[in-house]
C-alpha cells in the first residue's frame, strides 16, 4: 500500500473516536511531560545556581580554627589576617572575632537569653571588601566608625529585629550598651553563617567585651588565577606552629556541589516518569485490543477485498504509533509550558534540553509501537470469514 | 451499458453459459474442528462456474451455502478438494498469494460490512484500487457511478446513504476491478422488494451488458429469479439444480428440497 494510504488508513480510528484516542494518549502525554518539565526545571535550576556561582566568584577562602589531633578546637594566631593580607595573590583579609555570651536586643526589657538564633560578631572594616557583597543599606564598619558603638546587620539579623531601613535610626542593646545601626547586609550565598550576626569593630569589641584578637574566621579574597597557592599558604600563616589544625575551604564548593546534588534527584523522577510512560502504554494497548475487536467487520472487509495480514497489522500498528506519538508531542508542550511557567515565577533561566524533547517523543513512539504489536497481530490473524459473521 | 474488454487472465469464453469455468471446484470438503466433535459444513461439492452465466445458492440455514461461497471465492480454503479461479489451482497458496487473487479476480457484495463508514462513496467504490497501492481509472469509476445511480451522492458517507444505496455503491466497488466472478452474498438480505429489484436488476445488467459472471448465495426465490441456474444446497451437498425459472418455480424447488 501506497505510504498516503497506510497513514489514512491508520488514522481511521483516530479520528473516527476522537475522545477515545485523547483519553488513550493522556498516560503517555502525562509520562512525557513529567519528563519534559523534571529535566526542564531542574536544567533551569542548576543553570541558574551555575550562573550565580560565577557571579559570586570562585576565589573566596576561609581559613577557620579546626580539631586538634588529640581533641580540642584550634586557634588562629593574632595578626593572622594582616599576615595573610600580605601574601602575594591576595586581593583582601578579614577577619571576624568572637563576642562571647552576647545577645542582641531592640530594649532592655527583654530577656537576653533570647537571642533569636542571633549573634554578635566583631569584624574587620575589610570584611565588606572580601566578601564583595553590596550593602542592603548604610554603610560598613570603617577604621574610624570601628572604635564607636555602631552596628551592621546581617539580613537575617535584620529580618529578625524587624529592622529593614535605617531611617528611623534605630538603636540595638547589647549587653547593658546601646550600639547605632549603621549598616544592613544583603544576603551571602558565600558565608552563609553571617546572616544572623550582628557586626561591630574589633576595637570597640576588645573595650566592651573583651575580644581577643584571634580570628574565629578569615575570609581571603583571592585573585582567581592564585586561588590554588593562596590555599596553601593559608594554614601556615593562620597558625604557624600547627597549622594542621586550621581548616581551609573555599565556600562556592558548597554551591558546586548543591549544583550537582540537583542532578541526583532527576535519576529519581525520570524513573517515576518512565513509569507514567510504561501505564500510558499500557493504556494504548488496551485501546488498540478493544479498537482491534470492535472493528472486526472492516478489517474482514478489507481482507475480502486484498488486504494482506502485514497489510492490516501495518494499519493498526501505524495507529498505535500515531496515538502515541501525539501522545509525546502534548506531553512535551505541557513539559516545555510547565518549565517555562515555574522559570518564570522562580526567575530562573529557561533551560530545555533537546536531548530531553527529542528522548521523550522516541521513548513516546517506542512505547507504542510496542503497545501496538499484540493488537496488529491480533488483527491480521483475523480470519476473513471470521470477521465477516455478523455479531 | 459499454461493453468493455477485460484486460486480466480470463479462460477461453465461448457462448455465455457455456464456455469454460470462471471458478471450479471438485469435490470439496469443508471440516470444523477434528474427530468425533468435526462438523462438515461441506461434505463434497463439485462445481463448475462459467464465465458470463448468473449462479444463484440456495438453500436453509446450516446448508453450506456461505461456507461454499467463501471457498469459491478464495476467503477460506477446503479441508479436502481443489478449487481453481481464473486457472489457478488455490490449494496450494499462501495467505498472501490469495489475498493478492482475490484484489484482483473477485468482487464482493456482502449483506452486511459492506462499506467502510468513514470513506466516502467514491472512496469506497475504489477501495480495491487502494488496497492495491493503483491510482484507479477516472473514467472507468465515473461510469460505474453512472451506472448504478450514485453520481450524485459521491461524496456522502455511508450513514447519509440509504440501504439499498449502500448496495449499489457495493456493486460499484465490486466492478471497479473488473473481476472474473462478483459474488454476492444476500445482497438483498436487508431491503424492501422495491430497492431489491432494483439492486437485482443492477446484477443482472451487469452480466447482459458487461459479461460479468456473477455468483450470489440468496434465501429469496424473487432474487433467485433473475440468475441463469439456481443450485440447491442441503446438509454441505448439492442436491438439485434448476434453469432459469419464476420466483414461483423457484419456490417450488425450495419446497421440494426442504422436504426431503
Amino acid at each position: 500500500m501506497r505510504l498516503r494510504d497506510v497513514l489514512a488508513a491508520g488514522s481511521i480510528g483516530l479520528r473516527t473516536r476522537r475522545l477515545r484516542a485523547a483519553l488513550s494518549v493522556l498516560g503517555i502525554s502525562i509520562g512525557i511531560a513529567s519528563i519534559v518539565a523534571v529535566l526542564g526545571i531542574s536544567g533551569s535550576t542548576q543553570a541558574n545556581l551555575l550562573g550565580e556561582i560565577d557571579a559570586l566568584g570562585t576565589n573566596l577562602l576561609t581559613a577557620a580554627p579546626g580539631q586538634q589531633v588529640l581533641g580540642g578546637s584550634g586557634q588562629l594566631y593574632p595578626g593572622a589576617v594582616t599576615k595573610i593580607a600580605h601574601l602575594s595573590g591576595v586581593q583582601s583579609a578579614a577577619g571576624v572575632y568572637q563576642v562571647p555570651n552576647t545577645a542582641p536586643l531592640r530594649t532592655g526589657y527583654i530577656s537576653p537569653l533570647q537571642t533569636g538564633g542571633l549573634g554578635v560578631e566583631a569584624a574587620d572594616p575589610t570584611l565588606l571588601d572580601a566578601l564583595r557583597s553590596p550593602l542592603a543599606s548604610g554603610t560598613f564598619l570603617s577604621p574610624a566608625t570601628s572604635n564607636y558603638p555602631g552596628v551592621v546587620l546581617g539580613s537575617t539579623a535584620a529580618h529578625q529585629l524587624g529592622l529593614s531601613s535605617l531611617a528611623d535610626h534605630p538603636l540595638l542593646y547589647i549587653q547593658g550598651q546601646w550600639f547605632a545601626v549603621i549598616g544592613i547586609l544583603k544576603p551571602l550565598p558565600l558565608a552563609p553563617e553571617l546572616n544572623p550576626q550582628v557586626l561591630i569593630g574589633l576595637p570597640v569589641a576588645e573595650r566592651i567585651f573583651g575580644t581577643v584578637n584571634a580570628a574565629t574566621t578569615i575570609y581571603v579574597r583571592a585573585n582567581t588565577n592564585a586561588v590554588t597557592s593562596v590555599r596553601g599558604l593559608l594554614a601556615v600563616s593562620a597558625n604557624p606552629e600547627h597549622p594542621e589544625t586550621v581548616q581551609v575551604s573555599r565556600p562556592s564548593d558548597a554551591l558546586s556541589a548543591r549544583a550537582a546534588a540537583q542532578g541526583s534527584y532527576d535519576t529519581l523522577l525520570l524513573g517515576l516518569g518512565l513509569v507514567a510512560l510504561l501505564v500510558g502504554g499500557v493504556g494504548i494497548a488496551n485501546v488498540m485490543v478493544i479498537s482491534v475487536l470492535e472493528r472486526r467487520g472492516e478489517i474482514g472487509l478489507r481482507r475480502a477485498l486484498g488486504a494482506t495480514r502485514p497489510d492490516i497489522a501495518g494499519q493498526f500498528l501505524t495507529e498505535s504509533l500515531l496515538l502515541s506519538l501525539l501522545g509525546g508531542l502534548a506531553g512535551a508542550a505541557i513539559g516545555v509550558a510547565v518549565t517555562a511557567g515555574y522559570a518564570a515565577i522562580k526567575a530562573l533561566p529557561t533551560t530545555l534540553s533537546a536531548t530531553a524533547l527529542g528522548g521523550g517523543i522516541g521513548a513516546a513512539l517506542t512505547i507504542g509501537a510496542v503497545a501496538g504489536i499484540y493488537p496488529a497481530l491480533r488483527a491480521s490473524r483475523l480470519a476473513p470469514t471470521e470477521a465477516l459473521r455478523a455479531v | 451499458m459499454t461493453t468493455r474488454t477485460y484486460n486480466g487472465p480470463r479462460p477461453e469464453s465461448g457462448e455465455p453459459g457455456l464456455g469454460p469455468a470462471a471458478v471450479s471446484a471438485v469435490d470439496i470438503t469443508r471440516r470444523y474442528g477434528r474427530d468425533e466433535s468435526a462438523v462438515e459444513a461441506l461434505a463434497g461439492v463439485s462445481i463448475d462456474v462459467p464465465v458470463g452465466q448468473f449462479t444463484a445458492v440456495m438453500g436453509p440455514s446450516g446448508s453450506g451455502k456461505s461456507t461454499l461461497m467463501h471457498i469459491l471465492a478464495g476467503l477460506d480454503q477446503p479441508t479436502e478438494g481443489t478449487v481453481t479461479i481464473a486457472g489457478l489451482e488455490i490449494s496450494s497458496m499462501s495467505d498472501g498469494e490469495l489475498t493478492r487473487l482475490r484484489r484482483r479476480h473477485i468482487g464482493f457484495v456482502f449483506q452486511f460490512f459492506n462499506l467502510l463508514p468513514m470513506l466516502t462513496a467514491e472512496e469506497n467504490i475504489v477501495l480495491p484500487l487502494s488496497i492495491a497501492g493503483e491510482k484507479p481509472d477516472r473514467a472507468w469509476v465515473e461510469e460505474l457511478l453512472e451506472t448504478v445511480g450514485i453520481a450524485d451522492r459521491r461524496t456522502h458517507r455511508p450513514a447519509e446513504l440509504s440501504g439499498g444505496q449502500h448496495q449499489r455503491v457495493s456493486i460499484a466497488r465490486a466492478l471497479v476491478t473488473e473481476p472474473i466472478v462478483l459474488f454476492a452474498d444476500e445482497p438483498t438480505g436487508n431491503l424492501d422488494s422495491n430497492t431489491s429489484r432494483d439492486v437485482l436488476e443492477l446484477l443482472r445488467n451487469s452480466v447482459d451488458g458487461l459479461g460479468q459472471t456473477i455468483v450470489m448465495v440468496t434465501h429469496d426465490p424473487q432474487a433467485a429469479a433473475q440468475a441463469d441456474r439456481i443450485l440447491f444446497l442441503a446438509d454441505g451437498l448439492i442436491v438439485k439444480e434448476i434453469r432459469a425459472s419464476t420466483a414461483a418455480e423457484v419456490l417450488e424447488a425450495m419446497q421440494e428440497v426442504s422436504g426431503r
